[in-house]
């Protein structure tokens, strides 16, 4: 047992009878028929027995006395000579969705995009992608995409818009707002459209602004950009309210370089020190190694006070103990040099402040980049509230919108409604039917980004091409061709892209190379460099002490991991059912507030636990006047004073069907809560927070499956691990060493070894797989798979769950199942939190993919009465679908709790029609155009079977026969889980274990056996997945309540 | 010609009709001998006085020595390589028996060889031969176009002993058009007559049976009146308790069978013979101008699915080829026996190419796509959602004839499905195939089957020994 009590949620802490009946009560469905205690003096279980035994003979025999049906085989009627039907093909390009940028490589089947794998060629994201990413493929197929232009809401010719708007071009002022654009080429042909319309003014806005940053690093250094962030060469590294782990700037890249200094081994004992100051718990907070909570109007108060400390090494003197002496512990780390200091704040003074910090500790030139800058976000609020008054005057005769949508997710949405009525021409590119497209006059569709061809420079020097994956699947347009088009441009935007390129590549071959790799970049290292700070530092620390932080509860507006700003995310099954990282919840917005505040709620502790679904309604009133009611959530590690709810929310039922907000779900809109300070948006306001007496259920999923309170993590400090790195070892050498020789040659030494200490190695692990059970050991010849999960790189952001999702055609349940605890992820991220919910600040928390564990000796195996899952001889637990008869035997002796069993045929794999739910509805997934997205090379489950991670067997058995068909041995990382390949922070490592060349073999028996355990190896279930503990660069493991842990204290 | 579907399931299955009655037959023999043995039992059911016994005994005796040697000859002769099956799945894609074709016709081939021991070294490794510099071998090589033939190591002597008898023992199927024989006849109806044989054999002694058992019952009832004992009162068979009991087990059992059966092949369709949209003779494709598989079928070597081929594969050839004239040696009819025009389906198969044959060019849309619309086959072999089949792995992999799984396709006008394509037949392949293991170095990580190999403890490596029947293979 490690030094350490987890609790996966407070109820662990507290109410221990609800979580136990939980815990024992794992499939709680009822019957579908009356079942007293004995069978037989129930009332008529019999007579039931023997209607539904005739109906199933019955039905049996009408479906078998069916004809067969006359299958058709059509071939191609010319095959395009690239495509062999069967062998998918892959294609470099580049996902873009506003500012958000990854280079990416799409799978096609047959000519569809199926999956979206991170381009590895990319020395920015380096292979990584991050859940949006992986979901976006399904957005392609999305069924309230527009599929025709549109001309006061009905169908209209792109040559009959084509015609007004030029008509309206040609007379008044005309403005183009567009999100940000990371294309060169479409910066150039908007260049070209604003030369031909010198009337027309190019506005940028993004959902959520990094204005404050952009002007403040003007003032600072002269240059309205964003420093590129090297967090891998960072060995301090301070951020203040930035998430960039989960939702800042740019994820996926920042990822791959914190990945870089949380590598850890026994060898080489050294971790990059992370100092998180937030509001809110996110998933940055819960990897940072010392965690400090503060008001969000604090922030700039924190910034400069780490300033003072910093350059003065004044002691910080604000409100929180822990926040001063975290800023006096990150000012004397930040001082040893190769710091950084990161914050999400959006006021342009903090963010002087954090420069001229990062200017101080030579943090310029080393890991704050600003010759290789950004271009992620560019726009600037002052310019979209200037044109809101512009159009409020009927200045503004035309309006063309591309990628934004202010009717949602502008700070004052009423206003911009009210000021767009006044334009007379009103053009949007919307994709789909948004709040902003429904306010138009007419509708340009754009394609999807993987129907498109495009480009784009994340910075300056650095290209990805984008090419499609598909040809338009509607009849939409790409808004540069609608620009060109108004502007008379005679070729299409492919054409204008196409000679762009070959021209400044200088020629068709380096063009045909840079759109296989999809990149073009500088060789060698990313050029790197300072500018002289030129910030008035001491106007900008005045500007921050002027506000004063705020008294009573304030609402912070966050970004979730998976929806983001919302846009076409909220419409994502997939991303939808993802569980927030934090607090496990799915399908909905809900106000999170700390334990503490919900006990002054009532909504915690008091019947409305995670465990109980409904949850108390509270009624938020905000500054402004705006009212909203919404469910609370308990989330540990949150400031007392902080409530929070997330965007991407409360979308209007014509943006889709998964979108729409309803009694139900789909929660509310975030953004009224945001707040204009006369020079950028600031993402907090004061709100005064009411408990109602209303009940509203929320799902979460962290609760579906217990352990029970047994240990499945391990943890230590920097400190312990390099005194002692054999620390676990000794632990796990406790459990099983004793099983690990045959008992009767140890008998007489055993006395010999008492006192002793068995630490676990390699052939103590041998020694446990053979003698630890009474079966006979079976030897894996040739290969055998393994997997390695690193606890101390894995960030929780979620990437993997939705790439497993698109692997393997896993199903949306919707958020009425979910509640029924039906979800069917086959790879989950459990959270475990240590601390006082009390104190926000002493949470930790840690994130564990739990997955199938392809156990050798696996439980799940020996219950099954049908043997529908076995072994297999490379160490595969297999489920076979089509031999389940669904017992549930196997998920109810399943330890980990992995395996999901399937209640509806989600999927519309049933032999009957419309036999998806009670009530005939059919959901999304089982239209042909949604259908689309699945996986061919995997069964697309019915009802009534179980399923649960094969380690995507289609990968392995696809590279096995690329390899037999070079006549070669499988190569360490030819292939790779879909979870593996997805991971933007290398926490999985996937190889052959018999291969002792292999990177699996080498980690866990040499480079990192210090740190390699597996999950509740005691029972002998011997997994084939193994974690790497969790190593904090902390003082101290912040001990969890062990005597109020009444699971513990009962159960071990 | 007599050619239906009915002719070809016989001309499919004739060699595994011989088997299954064989087994069959094997099995009633034991039956039949073990219940003659446990003479005993017999006498239970079958009252027979005292003095009678040693002679009836004697008599039961005899019976099943008989049935044991008919029973041993059935073993030998399932232990005998069988020519005919290894013909086709080893030579039958590049030899004929009587016809040239890739290879030399095969029939009496054998008398050519300088020796027989030459014969089996030219068989299992010829290029070995000619790179020594054999003469015979050699000047074979030149003849064939220096078209070396494929090596078949494993082949043991008795199985090419029984290819070549095979072969030399074979007969042309009667010319078609002859009306009853007809070429869809197949192989030696020696077989059949085999079984028609057991069963008659079977039927008169079982016939045998009930007479003595008859015969028996009456002289004892004359015996006793004679003796003035009291016969009991006969009771007609259809009241008998036992006769009752017996038909009624009897019954459920067959029934039972017969709905499990019925059960499990629900939605297996072996000999399933379409028409097509199309009438596309593989015979005059495949067999007749030894067109490669793989020319049209081209996935079968790089991807899951063998592929069937777009119209503009078609045109290939049929730009030049614009009318059949075979006509005279191979007439094509359907299955039902209605003549078809060559000529005319190769007209339908422009239409649907986009073809001009009077242009000599396709017809295109003002972009210059060709207008041609997919031939809508209708899909023969289908396998269910859960079932995960590479043509891949076992074409290029595993290197399995075509015909092994989709029978002797060169001979088909209209194709129709010759495996049953059960889970059962699947696995059975799967079960006894050897692994080309020393041949291709991605079994290379097998080092224990290596070591065995070369100590001689193992003489080959099974599918089914590398996982080949395994759930995950096929399903997931």
């Amino acid at each position: 047992m490690s030094q350490k009590q987890y609790w996966s949620d407070l109820q662990d802490l507290s109410n221990i009878a609800t979580k136990t009946e939980v815990a024992e009560h794992e499939f709680k469905e009822e019957l579908p028929f009356d079942l007293s205690d004995s069978v037989f003096g129930a009332n008529t279980p019999r007579r039931d027995f023997l209607k539904f035994l005739g109906f199933s003979t019955l039905a049996a025999t009408i479906v078998s006395s069916c004809e067969m049906p006359v299958r058709k085989a059509i071939p191609y009627a010319i095959k395009p000579e690239d495509i062999t039907p069967g062998v998918p093909n892959y294609y470099a390009s580049t996902f873009i969705d506003g500012g958000d940028f990854c280079p990416i490589v799409i799978k096609t089947r047959e000519g569809r995009p199926i999956k979206v794998e991170g381009n590895e060629m990319s020395s920015i994201t380096k292979g990584g992608t991050s859940a949006r990413v992986q979901a976006s493929v399904l957005n392609l197929y999305d069924k309230a995409r527009l599929r025709h232009p549109m001309a006061d809401g009905k169908e209209a010719t792109f040559e009959a818009i084509d015609r007004v708007v030029k008509e309206g071009l040609a007379s008044k002022q005309a403005y183009l707002l567009t999100c940000s654009i990371l294309s060169p080429s479409t910066t150039e042909v908007v260049a070209q459209f604003i030369a031909k319309y010198p009337n027309v003014k190019h506005v940028v806005y993004d959902a959520i602004s990094y204005s404050g940053m952009l002007q403040a690093n003007e003032a600072s250094y002269g240059k309205r950009t964003l420093p590129t962030y090297h967090f891998d060469k960072a060995a301090t590294i301070v951020s203040l309210g930035a998430d960039f782990l989960g939702t800042w700037l740019s994820p996926v890249e920042f990822s791959k370089g914190y990945s870089h200094g949380r590598k850890i081994s026994a060898k080489n004992p050294v971790l990059s020190k992370h100092y998180q100051v937030e509001s809110i718990h996110t998933i940055t907070g819960a990897a940072a190694d010392d965690r400090a909570t503060c008001r969000p109007s604090e922030m700039g108060l924190v910034a400069v006070a780490l300033y003072n400390a910093v350059v003065n090494g004044t002691a910080p003197s604000l409100a929180s103990a822990n926040l001063n002496k975290l800023i006096t512990a990150a000012a004397a780390d930040l001082k040893k040099g190769n710091g950084m200091v990161v914050c999400g704040s959006n006021d342009v003074h903090v963010q002087i402040v954090i420069n001229a910090i990062n200017d101080k500790i030579g943090a310029n030139g080393v890991t704050v980049n600003w010759v290789t800058t950004s271009n992620y976000r560019q726009g600037v609020d002052k310019d979209m509230t200037d044109l809101v008054t512009a159009m409020e005057s009927g200045q503004v005769g035309t309006i063309m919108m591309h990628g934004v949508n202010p009717a949602y997710d502008y700070v004052d949405s009423k206003k911009f409604v009210a000021a767009l009525s006044k334009v007379p021409v009103t053009v949007s590119f919307a994709e789909r039917m948004d709040e902003t497209a429904q306010k138009c006059k007419y509708i340009i569709p754009d394609h999807h980004y993987l129907e498109s061809w495009g480009d784009a420079e994340p910075k300056p020097n650095y290209f990805t091409l984008m090419q499609p994956g598909i040809a338009p699947l509607f009849k939409t347009r790409a808004v540069q061709d609608s620009l060109m088009a108004w502007m008379d441009a005679g070729q299409t935007y492919a054409e204008y892209w196409k000679l762009y390129w070959t021209t400044r590549l200088s020629g068709q071959a380096n063009f045909d190379k840079a759109l296989q790799d999809g990149v073009i970049e500088p060789a060698g290292e990313m050029a790197n460099g300072a500018l002289a700070f030129a910030g008035n530092i001491g106007e900008a620390i005045a500007a921050v002490q002027a506000k004063k932080a705020g008294t009573g509860v304030e609402i912070v507006v966050y970004q979730k991991v998976a929806i983001g700003h919302g846009g076409a995310w909220s419409n994502n099954p997939w991303l939808l059912e993802m569980p927030d990282p934090i607090t496990r919840a799915v399908w909905d917005n809900y106000l999170c507030v700390s334990p503490k505040r919900a006990k002054e709620l009532d909504a915690e502790l008091t019947g409305f636990t995670e465990i109980e679904t409904k949850k108390r309604v509270a009624s938020i009133k905000g500054a402004n006047g705006v009212t909203i009611a919404m469910p609370v959530i308990v989330v540990p590690g949150m400031h007392n004073d902080v409530v929070a709810i997330a965007t991407g929310y409360g979308r209007d039922k014509m943006v889709g069907r998964a979108a729409a907000s309803d009694a139900t779900k789909g929660g509310k809109n975030a953004y009224p809560f945001t707040a204009y300070n006369g020079l950028t948006v600031d993402y907090f306001s004061p709100v005064t927070v009411t408990k109602t007496a209303e009940q509203y259920e929320v799902a979460i999923l962290q609760t579906h499956s217990s352990y029970e309170a047994r240990p499945v993590v391990h943890e230590f400090t920097l400190e312990e691990f390099k005194k002692d790195p054999k620390a676990l070892q000794k632990e796990r050498g406790s459990e099983i060493g004793h099983y690990a020789q045959v008992p009767w040659i140890e008998e007489g030494k055993e006395a010999h070894h008492e006192g002793g200490e068995h630490i676990a190695n390699p052939e103590m692990e041998d020694g446990y797989r053979e003698h630890g059970t009474l079966y006979p050991n079976h030897p894996y010849e040739g290969l055998k798979w393994g997997m390695s999960i690193d606890l101390n790189t894995c960030t929780g952001c979620g990437a993997c769950v939705i790439g497993c999702m698109a692997e393997n055609n896993i199903s949306v349940v919707g958020k009425y199942h979910a509640l029924r605890s039906h979800e069917m992820h086959w790879l989950r991220i459990d959270r475990y939190f240590s601390g006082n919910p009390d104190d926000g600040d002493t949470i930790q928390t840690v994130f564990q993919p739990m997955l199938c564990q392809h156990c050798d000796n696996a439980p799940c195996e020996n219950v099954c009465p049908v043997s529908a899952t076995n072994h297999s001889t490379e160490g595969l637990n297999q489920m076979a679908y089509n031999r389940c008869i669904g017992t549930k035997y196997c998920a109810n002796n399943c330890p980990y709790k992995v395996r999901h069993f399937n209640w509806m045929d989600w999927n519309g794999a049933d032999a009957f029609a419309d036999n998806l739910f009670e009530d005939g509805r059919r959901d999304d997934i089982n239209d042909d155009l949604t259908r689309m997205v699945l996986n061919p090379d995997v069964t697309v489950r019915s009802r009534g079977v179980m399923e649960k991670c094969s380690f995507c067997v289609q990968r392995l058995q696809e590279a096995k026969l690329t390899a037999k068909k070079a006549g070669r041995p499988l190569i360490d990382g030819e292939v790779k889980t879909a979870c593996q390949q997805s991971c933007p922070s290398n926490s999985i490592t996937f190889g052959n274990v018999n291969d002792k060349e292999s990177e699996i073999y080498k980690l866990r028996k040499e480079e990192q056996q210090e740190r390699t355990f597996y999950v509740l190896e005691h029972i002998h279930t011997l997994p084939n997945i193994n974690y790497l503990s969790k190593i904090r660069n902390t003082s101290e493991i912040i001990a969890g309540n062990e005597k109020k842990d009444v699971m513990y204290t009962d159960h071990i | 010609m007599f050619y239906n579907k009915k002719t070809a399931e016989t001309r499919a299955s004739t060699e595994k009709h011989f088997l299954q009655n064989v087994y069959k037959f094997q099995g009633l023999c034991c039956s039949f001998a073990s219940l003659l043995y446990k003479g005993k039992l017999i006498f239970k059911f079958i009252p027979v006085p005292e003095s009678l016994k040693p002679m009836f005994r004697t008599c039961l005796r005899s019976i099943f020595s008989f049935f044991a040697v008919l029973l041993l000859c059935n073993f030998t002769a399932i232990a005998a390589p069988d020519g005919k099956a290894l013909f086709m799945s080893n030579c039958a894609s590049c030899h004929n028996p009587l016809k040239e074709s890739t290879g030399p016709a095969l029939q009496n081939i054998d008398k050519t060889f300088p020796s027989k021991e030459w014969g089996y070294k030219w068989i299992r490794n010829s290029a070995a031969l000619i790179a020594a510099g054999d003469k015979t071998a050699v000047d074979i090589f030149n003849k064939y176009n220096k078209t070396a033939m494929t090596a078949f190591p494993s082949l043991t002597d008795e199985e090419i002993d029984a290819i070549l008898k095979y072969v030399d023992e074979y007969k042309a199927p009667a010319a078609p058009g002859g009306g009853a024989a007809g070429a869809a006849q197949g192989q030696p109806g020696v077989t059949d007559s085999n079984g028609w044989l057991y069963t008659v054999i079977t039927l008169s002694l079982l016939m045998l049976v009930v007479i003595l058992w008859r015969a028996n019952h009456g002289l004892r009832r004359s015996a006793n009146e004679k003796d003035g004992v009291p016969n009991e009162k006969e009771i007609p068979l259809y009241r008998s308790k036992l006769v009752i009991a017996v038909t009624a087990i009897l019954i459920f059992i067959l029934s039972g069978y017969w709905l499990v059966n019925g059960a499990v092949n629900e939605g297996r369709q072996q000999n399933y013979q379409p028409l097509q949209p199309l009438y596309y003779s593989h015979k005059v494709h495949a067999g007749i101008n030894q067109i490669n598989c793989l020319y049209c079928h081209a996935g079968a070597e790089k991807s899951r699915q063998a592929m069937i081929p777009s119209s503009n594969v078609c045109m290939n050839c049929h730009k030049q080829i614009k009318e059949y004239t075979g006509a005279a040696e191979h007439p094509l009819k359907t299955a039902e026996g209605k003549e078809v025009n060559g000529t005319e389906q190769i007209q339908l198969l422009y239409k649907y190419a986009g073809w001009d044959p009077v242009k000599k060019d396709y017809n295109r849309d003002e972009k210059g796509n060709i207008l041609a619309t997919p031939i809508q086959w209708v899909k023969i072999h289908n396998l269910p959602d859960h079932v995960y089949f590479n043509h891949a792995q076992h074409v290029k992999v595993g290197q399995v004839q075509c015909q092994q799984c989709h029978g002797n396709i060169e001979e088909m006008d209209e194709v129709y499905q010759f495996a049953p394509l059960s889970m059962g037949w699947c696995i059975n392949c799967h079960r006894q195939t050897e692994v080309q293991f020393t041949n291709n170095n991605y079994y290379s990580i097998f080092t224990r089957y290596h070591e065995e190999l070369k100590s001689g403890k193992r003489t080959k490596v099974t599918e089914a020994e590398l996982g080949g029947m395994e759930c995950q293979k096929c399903h997931y």
